[in-house]
């Protein structure tokens, strides 16, 4: 049962990922953007980690993207205004993420003394009640700096933002 | 037909889900699709920590895809501000136009 849920997950998450890239809208990227967030979260889900199955939903697929799709429709972009590289860059790009994942197999190929590789799937750890003791207790400090970090990073989205006056002039 | 979910399985998904995510930054021109590309690279990278911290049975793994998803909203909250500032002194998101900072 869990090898086909994975085998569905993973290639809608590639077929998606895939119309991320090749989409000349903008606004279907983002689409299959979160078609692909929605299967990662599944996946999630079938690793029984159930904190970040939420996480995932709620913040990429939800707050993320939300956020994409606002600017989009703020700056007005569609298909027509899609800028367009030259096909001579676009061979040499793929053939480099070619190359880059040939490096990743022969990494692959390298690293195979893991050992035990099955994922047990009926476990404790990713359940909210054993990672929020884990994260109140050893990783406090971490958590309180991303807090700060998160409040630095709105004031400053609303810095920028913002219209200065010289501009709204001209 | 594969009888049971492994590591390796998670590890080529996860490839390939970040290779797709470097050819979106080098294709693309648009830069509010490269900053999405940037995204899906970030997630291929936290499917990969789950997987090892379900294979380790260590939370810790879990832990750190969370403040990943933190530093990714923030991210993508300013990289978003910086784009509509751009946008309204140049009136397009083509990230060729960026290639000088004065001006």
């Amino acid at each position: 049962m869990s090898p086909t849920i994975f085998l569905i997950l993973a290639s809608l998450a590639v077929i998606s990922a895939m119309f991320v890239v090749f989409a000349k809208n903008p606004v279907h990227s983002v689409l299959a953007l979160i078609v692909t967030f929605f299967s990662i979260a599944g996946l999630y889900l079938l690793m029984n980690a159930q904190f970040l199955f939420v996480v995932q939903i709620i913040v990429y697929a939800g707050a993320i993207m939300v956020l994409f799709l606002f600017v989009l429709m703020l700056l007005n972009l569609n298909a027509d205004t899609e800028p367009q590289k030259s096909s001579r860059f676009r061979m040499i790009a793929s053939a480099s993420a070619g190359l880059l994942s040939l490096a990743f197999s022969a990494g692959m190929v390298i690293d195979a003394t893991m050992g035990d590789r099955n994922i047990a799937n009926i476990q404790e750890i990713g359940l909210v009640k054993h990672l929020g003791k884990v994260l109140f207790t050893d990783y406090l400090v971490p958590f309180e700096i991303s807090s700060i970090l998160f409040l630095a990073g709105m004031v400053g989205a609303v810095m920028l933002g913002k219209r200065t006056p010289k501009e709204s002039n001209s | 037909m594969m009888t049971e979910v492994t590591a390796e399985h998670y590890i080529i998904l996860s490839t390939i889900l970040f290779v797709i995510g470097v050819a979106g930054v080098l294709i693309r021109r648009n830069a509010i699709v490269v900053l999405m590309c940037v995204e899906l690279m970030l997630n291929a990278v936290n499917l990969l920590m789950v997987a090892f911290s379900s294979h380790h049975k260590d939370s810790a793994g879990q832990l750190f895809v969370f403040f990943i998803m933190v530093v990714a909203a923030a991210e993508v909250a300013v990289g978003l501000a910086i784009l509509v500032m751009v946008y309204r002194n140049t009136r397009s998101t083509d990230v060729s136009l960026l290639d000088q900072l004065k001006n």
